[in-house]
This record gives structure tokens, C-alpha cells and sequence, in this order.
């Protein structure tokens, strides 16, 4: 499969997810579909021909011609502040995708899924929650999503749905403050969060891990300290501008 | 003609002639690994570069240290977008490591700690276009950016710059690395947009 060429896309809904991010549904004509965890190039263009391009994880995943992104926005940015605050659904740009096949999760492994997600890195991991639950494969994924507070989750309603019943094993991590009522303790993920909310290395899981650079980093490294096999550790960092 | 996003263009960035098409400068230094950082000792280290007959000529730490090194000011350029430039390093040029060994092959595939490959002709490692580096802006090389030692060769989109690098296996015939297997381009030249399949 190769890429091809930038494809219009239609802004068709746009939904405030956090206080900083929101949820784009873009309708692209001819989309071939795409795999839980892949991203997509996006290039806006000014009315003087001044363009910018961007990658951004997809939310969503398989057949259809609609795609959705959650964008956070980075406050000295130029791409991002226009996806969050500006854009209206009617709006166009342009796509080319969908990228990457690496960071990717595919129905019909026997192995359980382990997910960890700091902030917006929540974005790809979601796409795979959603392909696991769809194809009856929730049971073998654990979720463990690290946010500041509980309004800076994306996705949380969603989340809580699917984590019910025989569904995803969801654990939250709260750095900076819990929602009433919470019973855990606050603070970044660490080895002893890992052993009480992941997959155990003996289980022999398959661990994505996205987020800030900082986040991947450390959680990277404590995973291998406990044991899971760098091989079986696949990350994608977001980082810089 | 592209499709123009109403209301585009407010906070735009400052242009630069050393700039590839579609990439945008940045003053940080991103990271992207596909997956954890590997830890590797001084004293474990080896350098290496294996012909196609099978002869390999390796260097350990201190050796690699006591050859001619060189300083590297560049711009680099991720696929993913941001370029950095008036970057500064030191390390190994190619071309002297590339002396110690006789050889018609045509490409290379490098090969790091924690397993990672990319692909590379062999003409693109020589003539000062590429190095073994282990210092960035007069500092050693962080482990998150490659450290002790990554490939440097600045000329094509930075995937192909190995980090943790700790060798190079000549070949006849080009073969896809890591992220080539993976959707990225043979060759990645960011003039010409060689980014994806």
C-alpha cells in the first residue's frame, strides 16, 4: 500500500473534549480506511498560500470515510491552536495517510494488550480500545491512562463505557488532583503502579505506551526494570513543538 | 491547487531558506524511538562493520576514541516534520572508519542496541557525508537521542541517523530497515519529500 498524495478533507464535527483539546471528525473522500494506532499528515493553507503540515494520531480505526483526531493544543503552536479554537465543521484542509506501520494493533493476536497512556497520548490507544472491543477482544486489554485531573481526559466517558462488564481493565493515575471520592493516591506512574495495574511481565503481553517524551521515557524504562522485554515494548513519543 | 482552510495562517512561523519543503523549525529536541531506551556500558561497547564475505572490523570505546575525530555543524530534518539547525557534534567520519575495510558492496544496513536497522548506500556514507557521533552541542550524546553513539548523516530525514548505533553490515543489494519495512521511504531525502512508501 503506498500513501499517495494529500486528499480533501471536510471538517464534519467538531466537539470540545478537554478544556484544551477537541475532538475532529474530518470526512475524506476515497479514505482507504486504516489500522487502530496509525496517524495522519494534515497541511492547512492560508488564503496567500502560506502552508503548515502536521501529524496527528487517529482516533478511529477501520472501513469508512470518516476519521476522527483529538487535538490538544500547544499554546505557542500555529497548527494546533486553529484546530482547537478556530475550526468549523464546513471547513476544509487537506490529509495523506494513513502513516506508520509500527504503532499499530491488529485483531487475531492470542497475546493480552497492555496500554498506557500519558494525556493526549490516550489518542492511537483509543483506536485500538475501540478495534479490541468491536472485534470481542476487550477481556485481554488493560488500559492504564495517566491525566493532570479528570477533566484533562479525553475520551473519559467513553472510556468509562467501555471498561464495564468484561470490558477493558481500565486504571486512571491522577497527578495532580483526584475527582471526589477518589481512594488512590496521586502521582506519576511508577513501578509499583505498574505491577498493580498492567499486565504481569509473565503474561507476556505486548505493551503500547504513548505520550509526552518524559512520560514514555520513564514508563519505558520502569517496564523494562519489572521485567518486559524491550521487544515487547513499542512507544510513540510526542515531544518539542 | 491545494484547498485553502478558511481563517489559516494568523500565527504563522518564521520561513527559512534551509528549510525542506513541509518541515518547520523547531528549537527543542524531539524524541522519537519506537520503543525504550537502550542502556549500553562504555566497556561493552563495540563498533562494528561487517563486509558481505563475513570479515568484521570492530572498534571498542577507547579505540573508537583514539581515531581522528571531527566536528559536524549541520541542519537535521524528522519526517515528522521539525528541523533543527546549526547543530553541533563530534564524532568519527565514515570515511576513515570505511578505510579498514575492502569492499564493492553497494549499501549498508545499520544496526543498533535494542535492535533497530535502517538502510543506506554506501556512496551516501562516504565523502564526508556521514559520521559515528557521540557528542551533541559539547555535551556526550544522551541515551534518549542515541547516546553513547548514533549515526549521523544529516543529508537524509534523521530516521536514518541510527541511534545507539553499534554497526554497519555491507550489501550488495538495498534491503528495507526498520521503519522501511514500516511505511517510510528507501531512500529519505527531505528535499524531495522521500518520506513514506
Amino acid at each position: 500500500m503506498t500513501v499517495g498524495g494529500w486528499q480533501p478533507a471536510r471538517v464534519v464535527d467538531a466537539v470540545a473534549a478537554t478544556p484544551s483539546a477537541r475532538l475532529l471528525k474530518l470526512q475524506v473522500p476515497g479514505w482507504p480506511g486504516n489500522d487502530a494506532g496509525q496517524h495522519v499528515d494534515i497541511r492547512l493553507t492560508a488564503e496567500d498560500g502560506y502552508q503548515a503540515v502536521r501529524s496527528y494520531s487517529i482516533g478511529s480505526y477501520g472501513p469508512g470515510d470518516t476519521i476522527e483526531l483529538a487535538v490538544d493544543e500547544i499554546p505557542e503552536g500555529e497548527v494546533s491552536p486553529y484546530l482547537v479554537r478556530d475550526v468549523l465543521p464546513g471547513d476544509e484542509l487537506e490529509v495523506k495517510g494513513p502513516l506508520g506501520g509500527y504503532f499499530v494493533w491488529r485483531p487475531g493476536g492470542v497475546e493480552p494488550v497492555q496500554l498506557i497512556a500519558g494525556g493526549s497520548g490516550i489518542v492511537p490507544l483509543m483506536a485500538m480500545v475501540r478495534a479490541a472491543r468491536d472485534a470481542g477482544a476487550a477481556a485481554s486489554f488493560r488500559l492504564l491512562y495517566s491525566v493532570r485531573t479528570a477533566e484533562d481526559a479525553i475520551y473519559r466517558d467513553e472510556l468509562g463505557r467501555v471498561a464495564t462488564d468484561g470490558g477493558v481493565g481500565l486504571t486512571w493515575r491522577y497527578t495532580r488532583a483526584a475527582p471526589t471520592g477518589w481512594q488512590g493516591r496521586l502521582g506519576r506512574v511508577d513501578g509499583d503502579v505498574l505491577r498493580g495495574a498492567t499486565w504481569d511481565p509473565d503474561r507476556q503481553p505486548i505493551v503500547y505506551v504513548c505520550g509526552p517524551t518524559g512520560f514514555v521515557e520513564h514508563v519505558a524504562d520502569a517496564l523494562v526494570q519489572l521485567g518486559h522485554p524491550s521487544a515487547r515494548i513499542r512507544t510513540e513519543r510526542f515531544g518539542g513543538a | 491547487m491545494a484547498v485553502v482552510s478558511r481563517g489559516f495562517g494568523a500565527r504563522r512561523r518564521e520561513s527559512d531558506p534551509r528549510l525542506p519543503p513541509g518541515q518547520y523549525l523547531t528549537e527543542d529536541f524531539p524524541v522519537l524511538s519506537a520503543g525504550p531506551t537502550p542502556r549500553i556500558d562504555l566497556d561493552q561497547w563495540r563498533f562494528g562493520i561487517r563486509t558481505g564475505g563475513g570479515a568484521e572490523v570492530s572498534w571498542t570505546w577507547d579505540e573508537f576514541q583514539a581515531l581522528p575525530i571531527e566536528d559536524v555543524d549541520t541542519d537535521i530534518h524528522c519526517v515528522t516534520r521539525w528541523s533543527k539547525l546549526g547543530t553541533s557534534w563530534r564524532g568519527v567520519s565514515l570515511d576513515t572508519l570505511l578505510e579498514s575495510v575492502e569492499s564493492d558492496a553497494s549499501y549498508a544496513m545499520a544496526h543498533s542496541y535494542g535492535g533497530y536497522t535502517t538502510n543506506i548506500p554506501l556512496d551516501e556514507l562516504r565523502d564526508g557525508q556521514a559520521w559515528v557521533a557521540f557528542e551533541f552541542e559539547g555535551e556526550p550524546l544522551d541515551p534518549e537521542h542515541g547516546g553513547p553513539a548514533r549515526l549521523l548523516v544529516p543529508h537524509l530525514y534523521f530516521w536514518k541517523s541510527a541511534k545507539w548505533v553499534r554497526g554497519l553490515t555491507l550489501m550488495d543489494d538495498d534491503e528495507p530497515g526498520f521503519w522501511e519495512q514500516n511505511g517510510y521511504n528507501m531512500h529519505g531525502d527531505p528535499w524531495t519529500e522521500e518520506r513514506y512508501w
